[in-house]
């Protein structure tokens, strides 16, 4: 287990290098001068020419690639010229609030969408099932930006019942900061929760239909016992698999749910040094959200090889 | 008399035979299976609409009328035409430009699916039959890639390329190339060391025609199920990076770009985000149910 954890552990240095390296060719192929969208457009020549000394953009490539390795592995990714601050700082900021967004949705999913998924499975063809898997077909096809939208007109604008947008503070009491995250949470659930049911109905299908399900139910297992003990255990390693990529999903939500809902998130940081062309800003939060990604890859991997025996832990499927 | 019912046993028995095709026929499974012939119309209906859409259109798309705006779905104008969806902030007829729409998003899911699809398979095709030193570099740059998140990639990439409905296409495929090439890679790992394929190397055949006459063609399934979902994906996607003010850019009617301008006009004119958005949905599901369908037909096992 160990030799595996390092394993995976070695194998993320040259994705690592390759998430570095594809986004300073990509911040470097965008047009306009980084120096005079730092300077803004009233900078002089003299102004733009000590700031690009400054930025180290006199230098050739191959130097400012040096340079860029050379700040990431100190630590160093950046002053955000749009915010006047370290990038680390900003994102350390965002990130909790990104957190609290992401986690609530992600929990929320798992708890509704595999309970309902497994339910639909037992009772497979039934008008529950039909129903059930009708909706989770909308929920993976709804665009959440528009469903956005609609919970905004709807519940803000003519129930008034919910904040359209911002972020409510703790010390206004637990409604004061829940009812700001009603709206996003449920964007955010909506994707996911479609997803695990689906997953977890055709994962639960699968094992129920095995002969040692048959067979202990023919020794007079209880159903409950038979379903959850046996059956689910065993139709766990896809769902942890979805786990995973709806974490991935949960980042481009975040992006999209945030912008709309102003929520001072990681994702609406994003968009925002996207569309400003804040380069120090775009570097290190992919950076960092490939990171992210990447360790998070590595746990579902691993829980995968936990549940599921039939995994090796030297990779591979036992044959 | 004997040689009669000889004859009619052999009718009867290819008349047996022909059920039996026609009941393994992956088009019958398909139109069997309901769920999918609705994904199948809603889709074929969209393409409908792309294709004619010069002929559906009503009116202009991008003709302005500024003292027509925000009018009502059903509204008649004072030249006495009717707006059956409305018209938006600039008094255009809402249903033109939702028609003219569903142009840009086939293009869009069409062109992005294409783009990616044909990189992702022949990197993994690549990458799965080679193995070593050559699956390591692939696989390596195919995992960095996917270590974006998929919509901010596409982002940076429409940054540096700029808006547009080619430069959309292109920000879109290249982002799907990883997911492409992994699924690939593994189907051929699965698929080169079976009979045929070694027989077909013994019998010296070249790699290349090993790749596409062999391995391909028994790696298509999944692939054509993956192109399907992912045509439901870049709809949405190509609406995501026009919400964020990425993609296509007005005056072209994109239902992405109208549903963003619909945001600032939700209290006033809420018609004009509702009808963009359920272009979308409903669009999205036909693709969703139909890749479901596919994939029923085409992986048995699948089938729950």
């Amino acid at each position: 287990m160990v030799k595996t954890i390092l394993r995976r552990f070695l194998q993320m240095i040259p994705v690592l290098f390759v998430v570095v390296t594809l986004v300073f060719i990509l911040t470097r192929m965008i047009p306009g001068n980084p120096a005079t969208a730092v300077l803004g457009p009233q900078a002089t020549t003299e102004d733009i020419a000590k700031m690009e000394e400054k930025m180290g953009l006199n230098k050739s490539k191959l130097e400012q690639y040096g340079m860029y390795w050379n700040d990431i592995l100190h630590g160093d990714f950046g002053t955000s010229y749009s915010y006047n601050k370290p990038v680390l700082d900003l994102l350390g900021e965002r990130i909790p609030n990104t957190l609290a967004l992401s986690l609530t949705s992600l929990v929320l999913a798992i708890l509704i969408g595999v309970p309902i998924g497994v339910y639909s499975a037992v009772h497979q063809n039934t008008a529950f099932d039909y129903i059930v898997m009708s909706l989770a077909i909308v929920g993976i096809s709804v665009p959440i930006f528009w469903f956005a939208l609609m919970m905004i007109l709807v519940l803000a604008v003519n129930l008034k019942w919910l904040p359209a947008m911002g972020i409510g503070d703790w010390s206004n009491g637990f409604w004061g900061y829940v009812q700001y995250m009603i709206m996003p949470v449920i964007c955010l659930t909506l994707h996911p929760t479609a997803t695990f049911a689906r997953i977890s109905r055709s994962s639960t299908l699968e094992t129920i239909n095995t002969d040692y399900i048959k067979a202990l139910r023919s020794k007079g297992l209880s159903e409950p016992k038979l379903l959850w003990k046996h059956a689910f255990k065993n139709a766990l390693p896809p769902i942890i698999t979805v786990i995973g990529m709806q974490l991935a999903y949960c980042v481009t939500g975040a992006m999209l749910t945030e912008t709309i809902f102003s929520w001072p998130g990681m994702g609406m940081l994003i968009v925002k040094a996207v569309t400003n062309r804040d380069y120090a800003m775009i570097q290190g939060t992919v950076v960092i959200v490939a990171i992210v990604f990447i360790v998070v890859n590595l746990l579902v991997d691993l829980a995968y090889m936990l549940v599921n025996p039939k995994v090796s832990y030297e990779g591979g499927q036992k044959s | 008399m004997a040689q009669k019912t000889g004859a009619l046993s052999r009718e009867a028995q290819n008349e047996m035979l022909k059920k039996e095709r026609r009941a393994n026929n992956a088009w019958h499974k398909l139109v069997r299976n309901r769920m999918a012939v609705v994904g199948l119309v809603i889709v074929t209906f969209v393409f409908l609409v792309a294709l004619l859409a010069p002929l559906l259109a009503p009116c202009d798309p991008n003709k302005i009328s500024i003292l027509e705006k925000f009018m009502g779905p059903g509204a008649v104008d004072k030249s006495g035409v009717t707006h059956l969806l409305g018209t938006d902030e600039f008094g255009r007829d809402l249903f033109s430009r939702l028609i003219y729409g569903a142009q840009i998003s086939v293009v869009v899911a069409i062109g992005a699916t294409a783009v990616g699809g044909l990189t992702g398979i022949l990197l993994g095709l690549i990458a799965g039959y080679k193995g070593g030193v050559v699956d390591s570099i692939i696989m390596r740059i195919m995992d960095g890639m996917f270590a974006f998140p998929f919509l901010l990639l596409a982002m940076i990439i429409m940054t540096v390329l700029g808006s547009g409905v080619q430069n959309v296409i292109l920000a879109l495929g290249i982002s799907n190339v990883p997911s492409f090439a992994r699924m690939v890679r593994g189907q051929v790992h699965v698929v080169k060391n079976e009979e045929y394929c070694n027989a077909a190397r013994a019998l010296g055949e070249s790699d290349k025609r090993i790749l596409f006459r062999h391995i391909l063609p028994n790696t298509i399934s999944p692939i054509i199920v993956y192109a399907t979902m992912n045509m439901a994906s870049a709809i949405i996607s190509e609406a995501s990076l026009s919400f964020l003010g990425l993609g296509i850019m007005p005056p072209t009617a994109s239902w992405g770009n109208i549903l963003t301008a619909g945001k600032s006009y939700l209290q006033t004119a809420p018609h004009i985000a509702t009808e963009a958005g359920l272009c979308i949905l409903i669009t999205v599901i036909g693709f969703n149910l139909l890749g479901d369908g596919i994939r029923d037909v085409l992986d048995p096992k699948m089938k729950k």
